[in-house]
């Protein structure tokens, strides 16, 4: 799960970076004669460049996944929904979903920006993308478990901003396969 | 204290800019407090009064923190330069009057489009302000923004006047010479690469202002959503980052007083600077990492620069830092230890910054609480801390006064309660919590309390630092002068 993922790498190298001031703070209180100090110049530029080239495998891995609908990961037979945000509230052209199939959300707003933000039953924040007056952001996913969704508004847009939520339902595969899901 | 450098005295604008950041600082941490209390349903805000809160601390914040960086940017720019004391002058007395006109519209208008004011919600309250409302906070905020243009003209011209060109200035001169004696003090280095990002940024700010003042009363005037907030968050995101190139120069300046070793200026940290002055100006895409109708190109470029933005001007200032501090046999006092605390407040913050700017880690995190949790740790532990060292040490009639138990009780205070508050942000984030939600759910109040009562320290703490300083420099104390620690 990327947020765990976010929070403890967060605080790993956060940490390592409060150990690192502390043990400078702790050195810093006896004098060193002159020399020491050029010869810390020195290092200076090394720990700077070593940074510098350590940042370079990170960017290459973190564009390894990407959510945007690019060809490459179309799905064959997506189920297309069109989701529309006003203020406060939101429209979806249908609320129930079978899962394991990639859904096609095609979001955008008739008045200002909101965002359209799937949170699992236990309140995660799943996926999401922004509702633009004038665009129409698709959004794919495909749900893996079954239950209720609900969609939250993640772009300030207003007075009831807060409350501006809906839900949807996501049903397992084989109550899904029954004739009333429209298959686009 | 080996150090003998002489510094001029603070001149009467440096102190005023000084003394009025710190009281707007606490007022606007006052209204931060409120929100926060609001979320933990200990304090019962209305939504409409929340999103004005909102809004108010946003805006404010940021012209403050521009405000005290400027300050720094002055005071210490003006050792190497010939400014003119009517830019700043000037300067002042756009931001008082578009600050009055901003809060007028706020708090008597009712305007609340946050302080991001994305078009076009300005013009769709939904009843909540006037017409006249949205109108006084776009034109409030183009006159702070007529203050900069005057104030970065001005340091852009005294630059020009004593170095000749911004070759110099940049210190390219010195990268093809290899010449130390060609090499720019960090103080004009960095206040050179902040006027041109500065002037650029209010450029952009003012190019759409413009255009939704006239949008507000002739609709048919329509400008493309996306075209807006490509804008507004240029002009945000440098004018936020600045707030930090400037506020930072306290550091190069101030800490080798008190370490006796000066601040050197090599290849490297001259390289880091014109680096960032690039990147800073294409970085900004990075906000718009959910905007799927943005070309992929752009997104991928904004997630790019925005690992490496960040990177050069931090690492040669963390690296520096460490290494002027190093066996130094430094003289701790709440000065020293703020501008320390602030560089560590940088280099951490920067990190859920810059794992949020993974496009997949985005599609989880981004406009959650992890977002104010970033930004908040590198303004309030970097930014705020290196503003509140200055302050404190204008105030001072010597550079290091001991650090006392009050004062070293003081210092961790702030330094742990802030940490806490962030702290709390980050995890709410991670735990999905969106932010600018007036009204939270029974299952996030819990943060919510815990970070309200880091919130009301963090407050505490800064009215304890900034208050008795604040009477200092008005008292004509203090001079953050004479010759340092002699
Ligand atoms: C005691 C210190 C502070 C407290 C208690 C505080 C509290 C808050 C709170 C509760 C929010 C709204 C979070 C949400 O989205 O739900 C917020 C937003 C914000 N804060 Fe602070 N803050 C503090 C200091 C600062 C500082 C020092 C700065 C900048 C220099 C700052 C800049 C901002 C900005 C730009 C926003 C975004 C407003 C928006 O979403 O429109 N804050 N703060
Ligand atoms: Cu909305
Ligand atoms: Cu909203």
């Amino acid at each position: 799960m990327y947020q765990s993922l976010a929070w403890a790498t967060s605080l790993v190298v956060m940490a390592v970076v409060a150990i690192v001031f502390l043990y400078f703070v702790a050195s810093s209180r006896t004098r060193a004669d002159d020399g020491a100090h050029t010869a810390s110049a020195r290092w200076r530029s090394g720990i700077f460049w070593g940074l510098s080239i350590a940042f370079v495998p990170l960017i290459g891995y973190s564009l390894v996944d990407m959510p945007y609908p690019l060809p490459g990961n179309a799905s064959a037979n997506p189920i297309v929904v069109q989701a529309v945000g006003r203020q406060w509230s939101w429209t979806l052209s249908q609320d129930h979903f079978p899962a394991g199939r990639t859904i096609e959300f095609h979001v955008t707003a008739d008045d200002v920006n909101h965002g359209f933000g799937i949170y699992d039953d236990h309140l995660r924040l799943v996926t999401q993308t922004q509702a633009m007056p004038g665009y129409t952001n698709i959004l794919r996913h495909t749900f893996a478990t079954p239950g209720t969704y609900r969609v939250l508004c993640l772009e300030y847009c207003g007075l009831a901003h807060y409350a501006m939520m809906t839900q949807f339902t996501v049903e397992a595969a084989s109550v899904a396969q029954s004739p009333e899901v429209r298959h686009d | 204290m080996t150090d003998t450098t002489t510094v001029a005295r603070a001149t009467p604008e440096v102190r005023l800019y000084a003394a009025l950041t710190g009281i707007v600082l606490l007022l606007l941490m006052l209204f931060g407090v409120l929100m926060r209390l609001a979320q933990s349903e200990w304090m019962t805000i209305g939504p409409d009064r929340f999103y004005q809160l909102m809004t108010a601390h946003g805006i404010g914040m940021v012209a403050i923190a521009t405000l005290g960086g400027s300050a720094v940017l002055w005071h210490f720019l003006g050792q190497h330069v010939a400014l003119r004391r009517g830019a700043a002058i000037a300067n002042l007395a756009f931001f008082l009057a578009g600050v009055a006109v901003v809060l007028w519209s706020i708090f008597a208008g009712g305007f609340a489009g946050a302080w991001t004011f994305l078009y076009p919600l300005p013009a769709h309250p939904m009843g909540m302000w006037t017409r006249g409302a949205a109108a006084g906070y776009l034109v409030g905020v183009l006159l702070v923004g007529v203050g900069m243009l005057v104030f970065f003209l001005e340091t852009t011209r005294a630059i020009l006047q004593r170095y000749g060109s911004f070759a110099v200035a940049l210190g390219w001169k010195m990268l093809r010479s290899g010449d130390k004696r060609d090499a720019p003090p960090p103080a004009v280095l960095a206040g050179t690469v902040v006027s041109i990002a500065n002037l650029l940024a209010v450029f952009a700010g003012a190019a759409i202002l413009t255009m939704m003042l006239i949008n507000l009363y002739l609709p048919q005037f329509a400008i493309s959503a996306l075209l807006a907030k490509n804008l507004i968050y240029f002009f945000g995101h440098v004018a936020i980052n600045a707030t930090i190139y400037m506020a930072v120069i306290a550091v190069y300046e101030i800490l080798p007083r008190y370490t006796g070793h000066p601040w050197g200026v090599y290849r490297a940290f001259v390289l880091a600077w014109n680096a960032t002055l690039l990147m800073v100006l294409v970085v900004y895409p990075h906000h718009l990492l959910m905007d799927f109708a943005m070309p992929l190109w752009a997104v991928i470029m904004g997630q790019v620069v925005s690992y490496t933005s960040s990177l050069p001007v931090l690492a040669v200032t963390l690296v520096g830092t460490l290494a002027n501090i190093h066996r130094s046999g430094i003289r701790w006092d709440l000065t020293s230890g703020l501008l320390v605390l602030s560089i560590f407040g940088w280099s951490a913050g920067i990190v859920p910054a810059v794992i949020d700017g993974t496009i997949a880690i985005n599609q989880v995190m981004h406009n959650t609480l992890w977002v104010p949790g970033h930004f908040h740790f590198y303004l309030l532990i970097g930014c705020v801390a290196m503003i509140l060292a200055f302050i404190n040490w204008l105030s001072h009639e010597q550079a290091p006064a001991r650090f006392g138990v009050l004062q070293g009780g003081l210092f961790w205070l702030y330094a742990l309660s802030a940490l806490g508050f962030v702290l709390m942000f980050l995890y709410s984030g991670h735990a999905s919590v969106p932010r600018r939600f007036a009204v939270h759910l029974p299952e996030w109040q819990g943060y919510d309390r815990i970070a309200s009562g880091f919130a009301l320290l963090v407050l505490a703490a800064a009215t304890l630092i900034v208050l008795p300083a604040v009477l200092r420099i008005a008292g004509g104390r203090g001079s953050g002068a004479r010759a340092a620690g002699t």
